[in-house]
Parts: structure tokens; sequence; C-alpha cells
């Protein structure tokens, strides 16, 4: 089973990126699970949701040690960085993370200005979709050309084309090397 | 079989409702259970269904005892609090013979509480809720499959019985997004019963939908007993897990019954003989589940309440032969590696001499 947190602002695709890797779960035949953050949350603030992919039944919806944390901003990385497994595997913004901070020393960072690469390519929207251009470079969870090949389909199937996601996805993983 | 789609377990819920022909909605929003309002309110058009987002609960709970009365399938829905105001339109229903479903999408706390997932209203759907000789059959879904599959159970069940049927959900089964396959389409016919007050025809009795008691005299009595007695003999569902030499059998519902599934399985990879019982109908309670459990030394359930809601239903079921333990928290699901502690402890208990 694969646990994966992800963070960051409202409106930086936080719960799509959650959506997209349970959608290519269910569609490589896994069980997956996706649980959002709701309560009393402010506008302009954080967003996160917990995913859970795996080859076995899903117990809880809740994560106590994540494999993975996609975080977005320096805030998700404050509060999450912390749930992470030894070993587990921490996803940076380096657009808007300060690139000296420190991390745990018993966890893999791996690093990306995705939010700059979004804009270079014009699809500002889609830093979430180099983060998971990141993700697929960076872990074994999905075989890369599957993963964007379901979130185009993902999209598609809701009447939205959108050709720059995939250039995202794949500036990302060159980053991520 | 039909593609598997990703779905809140509310929504889940809801499209299953209509596709078990459900046709009219009454509910008022309350967290955790909104989005069934939220979707039903766009997709009840779609199936030419009436949808209301009514002034209260009781209001809501009175317009489907209404619908109910002219043969239609209905559904009113609610959470804590607001399932509370629905209790006097339960009785009823009751009262009346009215099938109709009622989905309580369980919440934390007495009184206002909070919004988060909670297991605290076992008493409350089990013993009736409202005022009267009543009980409701409950139905206990563990997850977004469940929410959907057990909705066309409902619906099929309270027309069975001519008897409200409640759905206990929580906000984790609720709020999780989960792959689901979704029931075929079923047309619901409102002409399919004699009873619906949709006019008689010159040569046929008056039909009045009216409290049973007034209408029937001495025979109400054995009417109801025979109604109840034959709903606890022929509906009792569960799920049963390793539960033949299990030395410790774990009862838990919802959410609950997952991390039970997978404590189970790390005991047993301890080497430890643990097995589960899930009531899938909370009442009735699945007594017969019990006779199996002929190894047990102990029951432990798992439910995200402090009074241990379920005990008294297991120790009624095994007659107190063996001691009844509880865990679980009203502030989170219990994590797996927490449980399996939980259970290694009352194993030890059980051994040096119970409780």
């Amino acid at each position: 089973m694969t646990e994966i947190i992800c963070a960051g602002f409202g409106g930086q695709g936080i719960l799509t990126a959650g959506m997209l890797l349970i959608h290519a779960g269910m569609k490589n035949g896994q069980n997956v699970i996706f649980y959002p953050s709701y309560g009393s949350e402010m506008r302009g603030g954080t967003a996160n949701c917990s995913v859970k992919i795996s080859d076995k039944k899903i117990a809880s919806p809740v994560i106590r040690q994540a494999d993975i944390v996609f975080t977005m901003n320096a805030p998700a990385i404050d509060k999450f960085e912390s749930m992470l497994k030894p070993g587990g595997l921490l996803l940076v913004n380096t657009s808007l993370v300060d690139e000296n901070r420190t991390y745990r020393d018993d966890i893999r960072v791996v690093k990306a200005p995705v939010t700059d690469i979004a804009n270079e390519l014009e699809n500002p929207r889609g830093a979430n979709i180099a983060m998971l251009g990141v993700l697929a470079a960076s872990s074994d969870l999905f075989d890369p050309e599957f993963l964007i090949g379901q979130i185009n389909g993902y999209f598609e199937g809701r009447g939205r084309k959108i050709p720059a996601n995939e250039a995202c996805f794949r500036k990302g993983m060159e980053a991520a090397k | 079989m039909s593609e598997r789609v990703l779905m809140k377990g509310n929504e889940a819920l809801a499209e299953a409702a209509l596709r078990a022909g459900c046709r009219f909605f009454a509910g008022y929003p309350i967290t955790p259970q909104t989005e069934i309002l939220e979707y039903l309110s766009w997709r009840m058009d779609e199936v030419g269904g009436s949808y209301t987002q009514a002034e209260s609960e009781l209001a809501a709970v009175n317009m489907v005892y209404g619908a109910s009365s002219g043969g239609a399938r209905a559904l009113t829905t609610s959470s804590g609090p607001g399932f509370s105001l629905k209790q006097e339109g339960i009785s009823y229903l009751c009262g009346a013979d009215l099938p109709a479903v009622i989905v309580n999408v369980m919440r934390i706390g007495s009184g206002l509480g909070n919004i988060f997932q909670g297991q605290g209203d076992y008493w409350q759907m089990t013993r009736g809720g409202g005022h009267g000789d009543y009980r409701t059959i409950v139905l206990a879904p563990n997850s977004a499959q469940e929410n959907a599959d057990l909705m066309v159970l409902a619906f099929d069940l309270a027309e069975k019985y001519r008897h409200p049927v409640l759905i206990a959900s929580d906000a984790a089964i609720g709020q999780s997004i989960e792959a689901v396959e979704l029931p075929e389409f079923r047309d619901h016919d409102l002409n399919k019963y004699d009873w619906p007050v949709r006019g008689a025809k010159a040569d046929e009795p008056i039909r009045t939908v009216k409290n049973v008691f007034y209408s029937m005299g001495d025979a109400y009595e054995d009417y109801l007993r025979d109604k109840y007695a034959q709903i606890e003999a022929e509906e009792q569902r569960w799920e049963s897990i390793q539960v033949e030499d299990a030395e410790l059998v774990l009862v838990a519902f919802g959410i609950s019954s997952r991390v039970c599934e997978e404590a189970v399985e790390g005991a047993r990879a301890k080497g430890l003989k643990v097995g589960l019982i899930r009531p899938i109908t909370l009442w009735p309670f699945p007594v017969k589940a019990f006779e199996k459990a002929v190894n047990a030394k102990a029951f432990l359930t798992n439910e995200m309440n402090l009074l241990g809601q379920t005990m008294d239903d297991i120790r009624l079921a095994t007659g107190c032969r063996v001691p009844v333990y509880h865990s679980g928290s009203i502030f989170a699901i219990t994590d797996t590696n927490d449980l399996i502690v939980r259970i290694e402890e009352v194993m030890e208990e059980v051994k040096g001499g119970g409780q």
C-alpha cells in the first residue's frame, strides 16, 4: 500500500492531484481511497487530502505515517514533513520554498520549481501536474507513461483536453532528475 | 457489470437511491451529509423526480410520509442533531405502516457535537429513537460501494415490511472517495401495491393511510408481533471473518469494521486466534453470527463512541457467557496497530482470569 498526503494552498490543484492519483490507481485495477480534509476551512488557506492506493483492501481512510508527502508550499512542509515514514519521499516546490531549507535526514527529498515550470509553459494551473511528473520520476508508484495517459484521460473524460498538461508533466519529470 | 467510477460515499448513496427507483427526496443540509442534497439537487431533475430542500428536518421527514403514502420510493437524509429532529416522523411512519428510507451520516457527539465521523447513534437508531413501541431495520454500510448496495436493499426491505428502514452511514464513509460499481437502474411502479392512497376505483374499498392502531383493533398486537418476529428471523445480515477458531472475536460495524479486518490479519500474523463479526444489520442484530463463535473466550468491540454501545447486544446474543470489552475513541478512527496492541492486552487479561 502507498499512502500519500498532498498539501499546499487552496487553488494549487491539491485535491485534483489526489483525484488524479486515485483515478490512475483505479484504472490500474487497484483499491483506492481519497479522504479530504474538511472542516472550517478558510479561503486562501491550506488544502490537503489523504490518498491510499493498494493491491489489498484498504482499511482506514486516515493516514498516520505517509510514504509520500506531496507539497506545493512551505506551510505544507511545516505541517506534514513529520508524518513521513523513515525513508519516505518528500516532494518540494522550490518556486515557493527557500533553497536553503533543511529537512529530516532520514527521508528522501526531491525538489523541483514546479510553479515556474507551469508558468514558463503558459499553463499556470498545471503546477500540480508538473509535481505529478516529479512524483512519477522519483517513485515507482506508477509507470510515468501510464500516469500521464490517465491524467489526460481524466480531463478528456470531463470534456477538457489540455495539451500543456503533458508538457508540464514531462518537464517535471526532467526537473526531478 | 458496469464500470467502476470514483464517487464520494454520499454521492454513491444518492445515485444508488435513484437507481433503486427513488423519485422523491426531501432533506435539509447538515455536514457531513450535505453532498447528498447537493448531488440530488441537480440529479433528481435529470431522472424526472422531485427534490425539495425543506424548511426543516421535521418538515422533510413529513414530506417523505406524504410521498410514501402515495406509493413513491421516498428518501430523507441527515446527520446528528438533524437526525434527532426526524424521530417524530419516523415514529409516525411506523405507526402508519409506511415504507421510507432515512439515512443518518453519523457525526461525533451529543448536542451539536461536531462535523467529524462518529458512531454514537447506535442506541438511538436500533432502539426506536422516537416515541412508542417500535424499531426499524438499520443497515450499516462500511464503504462507498455498500452505501450504494445497501441503499437498494433498504428500499426493497422497506416495501417488503411496509416499514421505515434506516441507514447508519458515517462521515468517514460519506466523505471518502472510492471506486464504486453502481447498481443498474430499476423502475418503480407507483401502482405496484394496493395500499397507496392514489384513488380507489368505484368497486374497490376506500384507501386510507392512518395509524394502523386505529384500524386493526385486537388484531393489531398479533400483527405487530408477527412483523417484528419475521424481521428478526429473516433479515439478520452480517459478515464473519475467521470466527470459528477465534479465541477473541472483534465486533464492529461501519468504518471501524475495516480497521478490525486489517487488525485480524495483523493479529493472525502474530499467531493470535482473532476473528471478526461485522453486523450489516444493526437491527435485527445478527445473533445467528455468534453461534459460530464457539471458541471465543471474549469479544472486543471497536466503535467510535465511548460507552461501547454495541456491548449490550453482544451480551444478549451470547447470553453473557464470556466477557465483552470495548475499544475506540470518539475523536478518531482507531489505528490498526493500536487495535492490535489492545487485542494483545485483552487476550492477556482473559488468559489471566478475565474481567
